[in-house]
């Protein structure tokens, strides 16, 4: 606005093609500022396009089934009966078996790194950790079908039933192949744990010193410092970690699809193969013979869709805030 | 107490007086109630020591839980890839299960693609939203981009992937490198914005103010001078945007498909790497194994040499910073 005042007073004067420069360099300006405005405005424009895609291919399987396309545990291509229940049960354990492992360690590592590593551990143990994002989830499937799946048949579950007993429990029973959701869901914990360390990790540098050294001149130890004063501070933001961790664990496909078995069934046994949403996508997507059937795969990703955007509104909303309080404290 | 001391005498005195005074009738040696009280305190202390350096330990314990996946897949990597990793790999074509030999040049060269197509769908975007983002800091709009695209950077890959499919394969009724190019590159927008508008907010505000001053315009001092001190920034957000999704596999699945032939064609079904080590792993044959493992070696050292050249960027920026 104002270059375009100035233009108007240097119009009045002798020079006669500068004002016509300042000119078009405002109307410059403007459309730099629209094609900028565009480009953000591709971010929810591809939002709601996924959205449509996701209605418009999942549609027919919910018009037919209603809400018991999430209830039922029937899924029957021959019969024409589809219900995504198993799938939605599979990939809640599995991400709940990622997250138990996953969050002591996570978090354990962020506040090794924040509290008690000297500056020369630092930055390999961080950059070592951050690595584990970098790793393909199809690279980890190899390792799991080749490495994980060998080890668990050969000596984790014969120990978890057999030596702690915990065989009598629902949860370990039955025979032990190797492919199942506690294989599934220990990959997952690998997987996630880059994520929640590295959130964690941020949050609790974002502690100021000063709330730790209060602590400690209280006569605190180190770990009631941690207890009392540093994680109390970062609490929120490393929940809003933890459920960042849980979207992608939810959302997590290649591996789970190589690790989980691939079974429509709803067991209690950890031991037990099954399926979760990602991975019956894309294991049935290239066989699926009918229409429905592709409709009720959709359906599953539109499910899978729509609970990881909640997940993910709520984890980052919590890590906003506390960026919020944190910089709004001394 | 030891505030108490250190004040000035005079006040000393008026404020611990009354206390002195019964002090000459307790006996010398502490009561019962007083040993048992320090017996008490002497074991908490030594409780609160021992459950200190429990918790300490664990939290070393779990640092080193938390790097032994990576350097135990690194290490099978490596055992298991290395061995397969012949010059054929690289040139020849996958051959049918029974033959030996037989590499992965065209998966290689079909990732190489993606990543470029993807590449030029998502970069200008992602670096013009970004742009926008840094440029109306406190806009509502702004705000609502930032939010979305941070919830689209968690979405999973897969849903991506149909939504490539349902715009670009179902319409046209085949699959092709385009589907999943643009997956992928929309895969890249979010990651992109974030790391453009942080770059660019690290640009000093004296710097634009003093291109605005001499009289630039506003479009020519963003791109003159702020993105071009951004830049190398911006170029390793880039970099690391390609390192995440050329080992990405579950869009390619509903888009690419994958080919076992040679294809450079946008239009028809092409190889890639992550593709190809997935269905050499599901195989039931050694020899596809052995290929799945050379693939992943590959396919982690390319992820790791954009990478390292992403760090590189950052370096030589904080050179030139330095000087």
């Amino acid at each position: 606005m104002s270059e375009g005042d100035g233009a108007a007073v240097i119009a009045n004067g002798d020079d006669a093609p500068r004002p016509l420069r300042i000119v078009g360099s405002a109307i410059a300006d403007r459309v730099y500022t629209w094609v900028l405005t565009a480009f953000a405005l591709c971010i929810p424009a591809l939002l709601l396009l996924l959205v449509i895609a996701l209605g418009l291919a999942g549609w027919p399987a919910f018009r037919r089934f209603g809400f018991a396309f999430l209830t039922s545990s029937t899924w029957n291509p021959v019969a024409g009966i589809y219900g995504a229940a198993p799938a939605i049960y599979g990939t809640v354990v599995t991400s709940i078996i990622a997250l138990i492992v996953a969050t002591p360690l996570g978090v354990g590592v962020a506040l090794f790194l924040s509290d008690l590593a000297p500056r020369r551990v630092r930055q390999p143990v961080a950059f070592l950790v951050d690595l584990l994002a970098a790793i393909p989830s199809v690279v980890y499937g190899l390792w799991g079908i080749f490495v994980l799946l060998p080890f668990l048949r050969e000596t984790l579950m014969p120990f978890l039933r057999d030596t702690l007993g915990l065989g009598g429990t629902v949860f370990f029973s039955g025979p032990a192949y190797g492919p199942s959701m506690l294989a599934a869901g220990l990959i997952l914990a690998v997987m996630v744990l880059p994520y929640i360390s590295a959130i964690s990790r941020e949050v609790l540098l974002a502690v100021p010193r000063s709330q730790r050294e209060a602590a400690l001149a209280l006569g605190a130890t180190r770990w009631e410092m941690i207890r009392g004063a540093v994680i109390p501070y970062a609490k929120s933001g490393i929940i809003g970690g933890i459920i960042l961790g849980l979207g992608r664990a939810l959302g997590e496909t290649m591996a789970v699809t190589m690790l989980i078995g691939n079974r429509h069934e709803i067991s209690a046994s950890l031991l037990a193969p099954g399926y979760t949403m990602a991975s019956l996508i894309a294991n049935e997507f290239a066989e699926a013979s009918s229409d429905l059937h592709l409709s009720a795969l959709m359906a599953v990703g539109l499910t899978l869709f729509v609970i990881t955007m909640i997940v993910n509104g709520i984890a980052r909303w919590l890590v906003w805030q506390v960026g919020r309080t944190g910089s709004g404290r001394p | 107490m030891a505030g108490l001391a250190g004040r000035p005498d005079g006040e000393r005195t008026t404020v611990s007086a009354p206390a002195i005074a019964p002090a000459p009738d307790r006996p010398h040696r502490p009561s019962d109630r007083q040993r048992a009280f320090a017996e008490r305190t002497l074991g908490t202390v030594q409780r609160r020591r021992i459950v200190n350096a429990v918790m300490l330990s664990l939290l070393f314990l779990a640092a080193i839980a938390a790097t032994l996946p990576l350097l135990f897949i690194l290490f099978h990597l490596m055992r298991l890839g290395i061995t397969s990793l012949t010059p054929a790999f690289f040139t020849k074509m996958p051959r049918p299960v029974g033959e030996a030999g037989g590499g992965m040049a065209n998966a290689i060269v079909g990732t190489l693609i993606l990543i470029g197509a993807a590449s030029a769908i998502g970069l200008p975007i992602g670096v013009g939203a970004g742009l926008y983002l840094a440029e109306r800091r406190g806009a509502r709009l702004a705000n609502a981009v930032r939010y979305l695209s941070d919830v689209l950077n968690g979405l999973p890959s897969i849903v991506m992937g149909i939504f490539a499919w349902q715009f670009l394969v179902r319409p046209v009724g085949h699959f092709s490198a385009l589907a999943g190019a643009v997956a992928l590159g929309a895969m890249m927008i979010p990651m992109l914005t974030r790391t453009t508008e942080e770059m660019v907010r690290l640009v000093p505000v004296a710097l634009r103010e003093a291109a605005l001053a001499l009289g630039y315009s506003k479009w020519r001092t963003s791109l003159t001078i702020v993105v071009r001190t951004a830049g190398p920034g911006i170029v390793t957000g880039a970099l690391v945007a390609m390192a995440r999704i050329a080992g990405e596999t579950a869009p390619l699945l509903f888009t690419v498909l994958g080919n076992q032939f040679w294809s450079v064609s946008l239009a028809e079904p092409i190889a890639a790497l992550p593709l190809q080590i997935f269905e050499y792993a599901k195989s039931p044959y050694e020899e596809w194994h052995a290929l799945a493992w050379a693939g992943a070696l590959v396919l982690i050292s390319l992820i790791l040499v954009i990478g390292v050249a992403a760090r590189f960027a950052t370096r030589q920026r904080f050179g030139a910073h330095g000087d």
